[in-house]
């Protein structure tokens, strides 16, 4: 599935302040319908707090970001952050933020909260309706898992699942908000190099099967070249370059500012 | 014996209203980890709705049942709204204020509320009709148990199930639970946070007004003072329990109520409330975290 022209997101001159500390400054970015689009930076360059601004953790200072769902746009700056789920946005977190006394399945069910919706009367009540629903997020949740690789673990407390397997759980509740746009922040973080090659497969099996278009932050070169179509680098809040990886991994500006003397990247 | 067993009983009536009040401090501090103060308030003006409509029924003529009901749901509507609104105008614009903060309008609350009712109410004492019929079958163990205790007893396990099951299985006890993890997670997964607070107040607000008309039903007198020294009691098991666990605070509000009921029935009932706040500075230093609470590292 190659992606298409169709752009989803519209990010224009975003700047988001932090007392007078300029966090962000003046940052574009596009992610087109199925892209896999990557956001490498030095360490304090910006890059999650640009997650936290398009996923309404943070009001921007200034700037736009629009969304462009079935050729409808909608700018979405400083809208609360469960309406921006709703709208089609799941991210990850750089450390595990895993529901830890649920279990796997809880955990995943709780990512279809927006997208249901039995009330407390019917939950009493067990009428038709809702035990239907139950049974399909139930489903829905369990098919997620099955994707995922975690199908033989539902019913574990997500604290005691191995550190790659919470990981890809974080994953699968992200999906089960059936987003358009999947944010991971640093994936790949703490992973050994087999645990990162499975997660680029499954980052890949997503795109291609699901159709989500995925915009990750991650410093592992290798996957992030191996991954990506189209590549920003962002330091001091700043975009300093763009493009694909091959464009990337000869960019002057990129070397000096973030690989250093590393040549092998 | 049966000195021991109207202890016991005794005990478990108290421990009962104390966990009806306790499960909103645990709620509430399970999810926004606040102490609400203001919370023995809500207690206090459910048992005087209830009076309110209970005598306006009266005079009405409506027959017992019918008063007992309708009673109640004006208590629990009335605490809830209480609930909510206080809920929204002190304690959500100081979402991101430092915790400090909040606690002292929490105590602000309480205190602006004691007064109002003062004020609009009175000072005195108010007698508070027996809503509670006497049951038949109670009739030969009238020496161990009144009615109004096993109906006390009753009413709290049921609403303690009630409760299990709207947290353990229903959508909204999912994001409660959710948010009490982790509420920038959960607001990320779609769900709206500050919904799920409000509906934590007025359930915790709903159970102590229940608290409140059945005390106030079984002693059979009220004022505007009552709530706080059953709110801080409250409070005691609570935090004896494991603040934020709701399993903790029904059995540390049955341990503190036991406790009271067998000291003052066999040692002294002069010093009832001192030994309760002894309770609690013990616990505060042999086991900071309460019964079932989390260790904090």
């Amino acid at each position: 599935m190659k992606p298409s022209k169709e752009k989803i997101l519209e990010v224009k001159k975003l700047t988001m302040d932090f007392g007078g500390l300029r966090a962000i400054d003046s940052f574009d970015l596009d992610i087109c319908d199925k892209e896999i689009v990557a956001l490498i930076g030095p360490n304090g360059a910006g890059k999650t707090t640009f997650f936290n601004c398009i996923t309404g953790i943070y009001k921007p200072a200034s700037g736009d970001i629009v969304i462009n769902k079935n050729g409808k746009k909608e700018r979405i700056n400083g809208v609360r952050p469960n309406l921006i789920t709703e709208k089609g946005f799941a991210r990850t977190f750089q450390n595990i933020r895993l529901f830890g006394n649920m279990t796997v399945l809880e955990n995943v069910m709780i990512g279809r909260h927006c997208r249901s919706k039995s009330s407390v009367a019917g939950a009493i009540l067990r009428n038709k309706a809702s035990i239907q629903e139950e049974k399909d997020i139930v489903n829905f949740s369990y098919n997620i898992l099955k994707k995922i690789g975690l199908q033989n673990s539902v019913n574990e407390l997500a604290n005691n699942l191995p550190y790659g397997d919470q990981r890809r759980l974080e994953i699968a509740r992200a999906l089960a908000t059936e987003p358009f746009l999947l944010l991971l922040d640093e994936p790949a973080a703490g992973m050994n190099p087999n645990e990162t090659a499975e997660l680029a497969d499954l980052i890949k099996r997503i795109r291609d099967e699901e159709g989500i278009s995925i915009l990750l932050i991650e410093h592992d070169m290798k996957l992030v070249m191996k991954l990506s179509e189209l590549i920003f680098v962002v330091d001091y809040g700043k975009k300093i370059a763009q493009g694909t990886p091959e464009e990337i991994k000869v960019n002057p500006n990129v070397i000096k500012a973030y690989l250093g003397e590393e040549t092998n990247a | 014996m049966d000195y021991f067993l109207e202890l016991f009983l005794g005990g478990l009536t108290r421990g009962s209203i104390y966990a009806l009040i306790a499960l909103g401090y645990t709620m509430v501090y399970g999810i926004i980890q606040l102490i609400n103060f203001a919370h023995g308030e809500i207690y206090m003006i459910g048992a005087f709705t209830a009076l309110i409509a209970a005598s306006v029924l009266t005079f009405a003529g409506l027959n017992q049942l019918a008063i007992i009901v309708i009673a109640a749901l004006a208590a629990i509507i009335y605490s809830a709204a209480y609930g909510y609104t206080i809920e929204k105008i002190a304690y959500k614009p100081l979402r991101n204020a430092p915790r400090l903060s909040v606690l002292i309008s929490a105590i602000g609350m309480s205190l602006f509320l004691q007064n109002y009712v003062l004020l609009a109410q009175t000072s005195n004492f108010l007698p508070f009709p027996e809503l509670i019929p006497e049951f038949e079958f109670l009739k030969p163990y009238s020496h161990i148990i009144r009615p109004s205790e096993l109906f006390i007893c009753i009413t709290t396990a049921v609403i303690m199930l009630l409760l299990t099951f709207l947290i353990k299985f229903t959508k909204i006890g999912k994001a409660m639970r959710a948010a009490a993890q982790d509420k920038t997670m959960a607001m990320l997964l779609g769900i709206d946070v500050n919904l799920v607070i409000s509906v934590t107040f007025i359930v915790g607000s709903a159970t102590a007004a229940i608290g409140g008309v059945l005390i106030a039903s079984h002693i059979g007198q009220i004022n505007f003072y009552m709530g706080f020294i059953a709110g801080i009691k409250a409070f005691v098991a609570a935090v004896l329990g494991g603040i934020g666990s709701i399993p903790g605070a029904v059995l540390g509000s049955l341990i503190l109520g036991w406790t009271e009921s067998f000291f003052t029935g066999y040692i002294s009932s002069d010093y009832e409330d001192a030994f309760a706040f002894l309770f609690l500075v013990l616990i505060l230093i042999f086991r900071p975290s309460g019964i079932l609470g989390k260790k904090e590292y």
